[in-house]
C-alpha cells in the first residue's frame, strides 16, 4: 500500500510534467487547428537554455527565465517563420513541417552545444527528500514540480476564466471565424499564445533538467504522450489536458510499477518484465483508443 | 532512380495519353536499365539504392491510397509496414528454432509474401473498422495510437527479439532465382511494384475510386447519394494496409532484419512524407517522393553529418514554398491528378 | 571535418572516383553512432580512433590510412545501408565503429557474409562469441558480460550479500545482468528490467527502496545512466545503498553530467585515465590536447582498435585483401595496448585485466574517477569454448 501511495506521487508529478506540454499544445491546436510535431522542441530548447545559463552563471533560479524566455522566443519565432503560414494549410502540411523543425532543431543543438548531455544541478533549496507521511522520504524536487504545475493550471484556469485575453482564447477555439469577423487582430492573439504554449513547453523542459538527462532527442520521447493527453483531454481544452495529464501519468507510472510484478508471479522474470514493460507502455494507447471510441471528442471538449 | 524518374519528367508539358504513355516507357526502360549501368560503373550500391527506393515507393503508394484518395491521414501505415516484415522474420526464425510447435516455418517468398499481405489486411481491418469510427485529427491520432500499441507489443515479444529486432540470414527463396543476387532482387521487387502499381491504377479507376473521391470531396453528398461511405472507406484502408505490408515483406527480405524500429512513428511519417513530396492523391506521385527523400537523405548524410540540418528546413521550404514545383514535376510524370 | 566521400553525388554525376596517388590508402569504414543520446560515445570512438592516426602522421603501422566515418543514426537497418554502401561503393574491406549491439548484431553478419573484416571497438555481443564467432570478426573492447562479471566479482570482493539489479531489457542489458550474476555470489533481493527509451526511473527507485539491498547494480550506458543516477541521489537512495557498476553506467562524460551525484560509486573497469603507462599518457595527452576533454573509455578502444589494426596492417605490408594473412597477423596482438597486457582469445575476443575504481570528488569539486585495484586478471569470456574456429 505504502508503495502504491508513493508509485501514485511518482504518477501525479509526471502528470504535471505532461500538463505544461499539454496545455500549450492544446491551445495551439484548438485555437489555431495546427498539428504542432515540434512542440518537444521548444522543451528541449527550455531545458538546455536553462542548463547553459546555470553553468554559466551557477545559479539555478537565474536559469529559470533564461529557459523560459528562450523558449518562448524560439516558439514566437517558429510562430513567425513557418508555422504562420500553415494555418490555411492541411494537417499534412503540418506534419511535414513540423517534422521537418524537429529535424532541424535536434541537429542545431548538436551543432551549438555538442553531445554530450549536460549537467544541471538541483537548487540547494530543493535538494533532499522529505517525509510525505506513512514512513516514506519523498524528494523535494519532485513535490517542488507538482506545486509548480499545480500553480500553472490554476493560473492558467484563471487566465482562460477572467481575462479578455482568455475569452478571446475560448471564443477562438469555439468560433474561429467568428471572432475574426469581430475584427480582433487574430494574428497578434495567436502569436501570443503559441509563445504561452512554448513558455510552458520550456518550463517543463527546464524543470525535467535536474531530473534527466539534458539531451537531444529529450522532446520527441515525450511528445507522443503529450498528444495522447491531448487527445484524451479534448482538443483546445485546458481542463481536458490537466485531468488528461494526471491520468495518463498516474496510469502510465502505476502499470509500469505493478504489471511487471503481477506477471512475474505467472511467468519467469526476464521475460515477465519485458512483457509487462510493452503491455505499461501500450495502456496508455489502449486508454486513449477506448476513449475515443467512446467519447470521440474527448473527455472535456471544447466546443460546446 | 531518381535522374530515372525525373528525367523523361522534364519535356512533357501536359500530360497527353500519349506522351504520359511514352514518359512511362522511358521510365520503365530507365528502371530496367539501372543495374547494368550502375555495373558498368562499378558501383553496385547503386542497385541496392533503388531496391530501396522501389519498396519504399509501394508503402508510400499505399498510404496514397488511404490518404490521398480516400482522404483518411493515417500516421500509422508504418504498423502494417512492420507487421509485414515481421511476419517474413518470425517465420524464417521458426525456421531454426520451432516457436510453440505450431507457427508455420518457411523461408518461400511465394509463401510469405501473400502470407505477409493477409496479416496486414487483417490487422488493417480490426483497426482501421475502429479508427474510421473517429475523423479529422482524431483519426489521425487513434491510427497513431494503434501503431504504438503494435511498436510497444513488439518491443516486449523477447521471443521475437524485442528491441534487438530478428536478424535474417538469408533472404527467402524464389524458385528458379538466386535472390541473393542484388541485381536479381532488384528486379524481383520491380516486378511487384510494377504489378502493385497497375492495380492500384485500376482500383483509382475503378467505380470504387471515384467513389472514394467522392467521399474525400463531400461524404455527405456520397451519402446523400445512398452509397454505405464507411464500408468504402474501410476497403480503401484495408488495401492500403496490405500494400504496406507488402513493402514490410519486401523490406525485411532486403534488409535481412526487421525490429521494432520498422513500426515506430517516425517511420509512419516518413511515409507521409514521401507521399506529402510526391503528390498527395497521384498515381506515381508517391514513388517519385521516395525517391526524393532516401537519395535527399543519402546525399546530405555522405556529405555532412549534420545533415538534418540542412533537411530540416529543406522540408519546411518545400512546404512553404516548393511544394506545388514537387508535386508539378510528379504530375507531369503521374499524369493527372484524378 | 571527417574523411568523408560525396558517394552519392559522384554516384550521380555517374563519375567513377579513383583516388590516383603513390600509394593507395586502405580504407578503413567506420559506421558510429553520431546521433541520438548515444551521439557522444560514438564521437569518442571516432575521435580516439582519429588520434591514432594523428599520432602516426595519417597511417597506422606505416600504411597510409583513408578513414570514412558515417553515423549509422541509432538505427539497425541504417548501420547496414552504410556497412553496404562503404562495401560496395568504397570497396572498404576492414569496417570498424560500431557502439550499440543492436547495430552490431544487424551488420556485422552482412559485412562478414561479404567477406569483409570487422573491428569492433565497442560491442560485443554474446551472439558472435560462441557459437556464432566467425574468423574476420575481432573485438578489441571486452565481450559485453566481461564488464559485468568484473562488476559482480567486484561486489563480491567488497563483501555484499544482497544486490538488486537493473538494466534495460535489450540484448547488453540482458548479457549485462546475466554478467553480473555469474560472478556475484550474494543473493539477488530484486532484478528489474527498464525500458530503453525510459527517462524517469522514479518507480524503480521506490521498488529499491522496498527491497533494502545491501548495493544496486545498474546497467544504464549514457544518457539513461545520466538520469538514474541523479534520481538515485534525489530519492535520498545515495547515502544509504552504495552501488556498484561497470564502465559503460560511469564514464567520465557522464560523471561530469552526474555531478556530485556520481561521488562514492563503486565501478570497474579495463582502463582510465590514470592508467601509469607510456603509451596511455601520450594518448590521454594527445585527445586532451586537440578536444578539450578527457577521454573516455570507449575513446581509449577505439585508439587501441586503431594500434590493432596498425600492427596487423604493418605485418602484412599494408594488405587486407588476404584476410587470412591479415588473421594470423591480428591474431599475434603486437600491439601495445594502452591498459596493458592484452591478448585474444580461442574466439577473438580480448583476455585482459579489470581494475576496480570509485568517483571520487576531484581538486576543482568535480567528480574523478581513480582505479584503485585489480579484480580480474587475465580474463577471457564463458562464450569462447563454444566457439570453434
Amino acid at each position: 500500500m505504502v508503495l502504491v501511495y508513493e508509485q501514485v506521487l511518482n504518477g501525479l508529478q509526471l502528470g504535471v510534467t505532461l500538463f505544461l506540454l499539454a496545455a500549450g499544445l492544446t491551445l495551439i491546436f484548438g485555437i489555431m487547428g495546427v498539428i504542432n510535431l515540434a512542440h518537444g522542441s521548444l522543451y528541449m530548447v527550455g531545458a538546455y537554455a536553462a542548463a547553459l545559463t546555470a553553468a554559466k552563471i551557477g545559479s539555478f533560479l537565474l536559469a529559470v527565465p533564461a529557459g523560459l524566455a528562450a523558449a518562448a522566443l524560439a516558439g514566437m519565432a517558429m510562430e513567425y517563420l513557418v508555422i504562420r503560414h500553415l494555418y490555411a494549410r492541411d494537417h499534412l502540411d503540418q506534419v511535414l513541417a513540423t517534422f521537418g523543425l524537429i529535424l532541424f532543431f535536434n541537429q542545431a543543438v548538436v551543432l551549438l552545444v555538442g553531445r554530450q548531455p549536460l549537467f544541471v544541478a538541483i537548487p540547494a533549496a530543493l535538494d533532499g527528500a522529505v517525509p510525505v507521511g506513512a514512513g516514506i522520504q519523498y524528494p523535494v524536487y519532485r513535490l517542488a514540480i507538482l506545486a509548480v504545475g499545480i500553480a500553472v493550471a490554476i493560473g492558467l484556469y484563471l487566465l482562460i476564466g477572467r481575462t479578455r485575453l482568455g475569452m478571446l482564447v475560448r471564443a477562438g477555439a469555439t468560433h474561429r471565424d467568428m471572432v475574426r469577423a469581430l475584427g480582433v487582430d487574430i494574428r497578434l492573439l495567436y502569436t501570443i499564445v503559441f509563445g504561452l504554449g512554448a513558455l510552458l513547453a520550456g518550463l517543463a523542459g527546464l524543470m525535467a533538467g535536474p531530473l534527466l538527462a539534458v539531451q537531444v532527442g529529450m522532446g520527441e520521447q515525450i511528445l507522443i504522450l503529450t498528444f495522447v493527453v491531448v487527445v484524451i483531454g479534448g482538443l483546445g481544452s485546458i481542463r481536458g489536458a490537466f485531468f488528461g495529464a494526471l491520468i495518463v501519468g498516474v496510469v502510465d507510472t502505476l502499470l509500469r510499477a505493478f504489471l511487471p510484478g503481477a506477471l512475474r508471479t505467472v511467468m519467469q522474470g526476464s521475460e515477465a518484465d519485458a512483457l509487462g514493460a510493452g503491455l505499461s507502455s501500450m495502456g496508455v494507447y489502449l486508454l486513449m483508443a477506448a476513449v475515443l471510441l467512446v467519447r470521440p471528442r474527448g473527455l472535456f471538449p471544447a466546443h460546446g | 532512380m531518381a535522374e530515372a524518374a525525373l528525367a523523361p519528367a522534364t519535356p512533357a508539358p501536359a500530360a497527353g495519353r500519349t506522351r504520359t504513355m511514352l514518359a512511362l516507357v522511358m521510365l520503365a526502360a530507365a528502371l530496367l536499365a539501372l543495374p547494368f549501368v550502375a555495373t558498368a560503373l562499378g558501383d553496385s550500391s547503386i542497385i541496392t539504392l533503388a531496391t530501396r527506393i522501389v519498396i519504399l515507393a509501394i508503402a508510400a503508394a499505399s498510404l496514397n491510397l488511404a490518404l490521398g484518395y480516400g482522404g483518411l491521414v493515417s500516421f500509422g501505415h508504418a504498423a502494417y509496414y512492420g507487421l509485414g516484415g515481421y511476419v517474413v522474420g518470425i517465420l524464417y526464425a521458426s525456421l531454426r528454432e520451432p516457436m510453440f510447435g505450431v507457427l508455420p516455418a518457411t523461408d518461400q517468398l511465394l509463401v510469405t509474401l501473400p502470407l505477409a499481405v493477409i496479416v496486414g489486411g487483417v490487422a488493417a481491418l480490426i483497426l482501421g473498422a475502429m479508427s474510421l469510427r473517429t475523423s479529422g485529427v482524431q483519426f489521425i491520432m487513434i491510427t497513431l495510437a494503434f501503431a504504438q500499441m503494435l511498436f510497444f507489443l513488439f518491443v516486449s515479444l523477447k521471443a521475437y527479439g524485442g528491441d534487438d529486432g530478428l536478424s535474417i540470414r538469408r533472404r527467402n527463396a524464389l524458385p528458379f532465382l538466386n535472390t541473393r543476387d542484388e541485381t536479381t532482387f532488384y528486379f524481383v521487387c520491380l516486378t511487384v511494384a510494377a504489378l502493385y502499381f497497375a492495380l492500384l491504377r485500376r482500383v483509382v479507376g475503378s467505380r470504387f475510386g471515384l467513389v472514394l473521391g467522392g467521399i474525400r470531396q463531400s461524404e455527405r453528398r456520397m451519402e446523400a447519394l445512398g452509397i454505405r461511405t464507411y464500408r468504402y472507406k474501410l476497403v480503401a484502408f484495408v488495401i492500403s494496409g496490405m500494400g504496406c505490408a507488402l513493402a514490410g515483406a519486401l523490406m525485411a527480405n532486403y534488409a535481412r532484419f526487421v525490429s521494432p524500429d520498422m513500426l515506430h512513428w517516425t517511420q509512419s511519417g516518413e511515409f507521409m512524407i514521401m507521399v506529402i513530396l510526391g503528390g498527395v492523391g497521384t498515381w506515381l506521385g508517391p514513388a517519385v517522393g521516395a525517391a526524393i527523400l532516401i537519395l535527399l537523405e543519402t546525399v546530405l548524410a555522405a556529405w555532412t553529418e549534420h545533415w538534418q540540418v540542412v533537411l530540416g528546413p529543406l522540408l519546411v521550404l518545400i512546404v512553404l514554398f516548393g511544394r506545388s514545383a514537387v508535386e508539378r514535376v510528379a504530375a507531369r510524370i503521374a499524369g493527372r491528378r484524378s | 571535418m571527417t574523411g568523408r566521400t560525396l558517394l552519392i553525388a559522384a554516384m550521380l554525376a555517374a563519375v567513377g572516383a579513383s583516388a590516383a596517388g603513390a600509394q593507395e590508402p586502405v580504407k578503413i569504414g567506420m559506421i558510429t553512432t553520431l546521433s541520438g543520446p548515444g551521439g557522444y560515445i560514438g564521437q569518442d570512438i571516432r575521435d580516439g580512433f582519429q588520434i591514432a592516426l594523428d599520432l602516426e602522421g595519417g597511417k597506422l603501422g606505416g600504411v597510409p590510412i583513408q578513414l570514412l566515418v558515417e553515423d549509422d543514426g541509432f538505427k539497425p537497418g541504417q548501420g547496414k545501408q552504410v556497412a553496404d554502401r562503404m562495401m560496395k561503393s568504397d570497396k572498404v574491406k576492414l569496417l570498424t565503429g560500431i557502439v550499440f549491439s543492436n547495430i552490431a548484431v544487424a551488420t556485422v553478419p552482412d559485412v562478414l557474409d561479404a567477406d569483409g573484416i570487422y573491428v569492433s571497438p565497442n560491442a560485443g555481443p554474446s551472439n558472435f562469441a560462441g557459437k556464432d564467432c566467425h574468423r574476420n570478426y575481432f573485438v578489441v573492447s571486452w565481450q559485453n558480460d566481461n564488464l559485468h562479471e568484473s562488476a559482480g566479482q567486484n561486489a563480491t570482493v567488497l563483501g555484499y550479500k544482497k544486490a538488486f539489479i537493473l538494466a534495460p531489457n535489450y540484448q547488453a542489458g540482458k548479457d549485462a545482468l546475466a554478467g553480473f550474476k555469474r560472478f556475484f555470489k550474494g543473493e539477488i533481493a530484486g532484478e528489474v528490467y527498464t525500458r530503453l527509451d525510459q527517462t524517469d526511473y522514479a518507480a524503480e527507485m521506490a521498488q529499491i527502496r522496498a527491497a533494502n539491498p545491501d548495493v544496486v547494480f545498474q546497467f544504464h550506458p549514457g544518457g539513461l545512466g545520466i538520469a538514474f543516477m541523479r534520481q538515485y541521489q534525489q530519492a535520498g537512495l545515495l547515502g544509504q545503498v552504495p552501488m556498484v557498476v561497470a564502465a559503460p553506467s560511469m564514464d567520465a562524460t557522464t560523471a561530469s553530467a552526474v555531478g556530485e551525484a556520481a561521488v562514492g560509486v563503486n565501478l570497474t573497469t579495463h582502463w582510465n585515465t590514470d592508467f601509469d603507462n607510456p603509451g596511455s599518457k601520450r594518448f590521454v595527452e594527445a585527445f586532451q590536447k586537440k578536444f578539450n576533454r578527457a577521454p573516455t573509455f570507449y575513446a581509449s578502444q577505439s585508439y587501441d582498435t586503431a594500434l590493432a589494426i596498425g600492427a596487423a596492417l604493418k605485418g602484412t605490408g599494408g594488405k587486407v585483401d588476404d584476410t587470412e594473412a591479415f588473421r594470423r597477423e591480428m591474431l599475434k596482438a603486437s600491439f601495445s595496448s594502452i591498459r596493458g597486457p592484452f591478448k585474444f582469445g580461442p574466439n577473438q575476443h580480448p583476455i585482459q585485466d579489470w581494475w576496480a575504481a570509485k568517483v571520487e570528488k576531484g581538486p576543482d569539486g568535480k567528480p574523478v574517477i581513480k582505479t584503485t585495484t585489480k579484480v580480474m586478471s587475465n580474463h577471457g569470456d564463458v562464450y569462447a569454448k563454444d566457439c570453434k574456429l
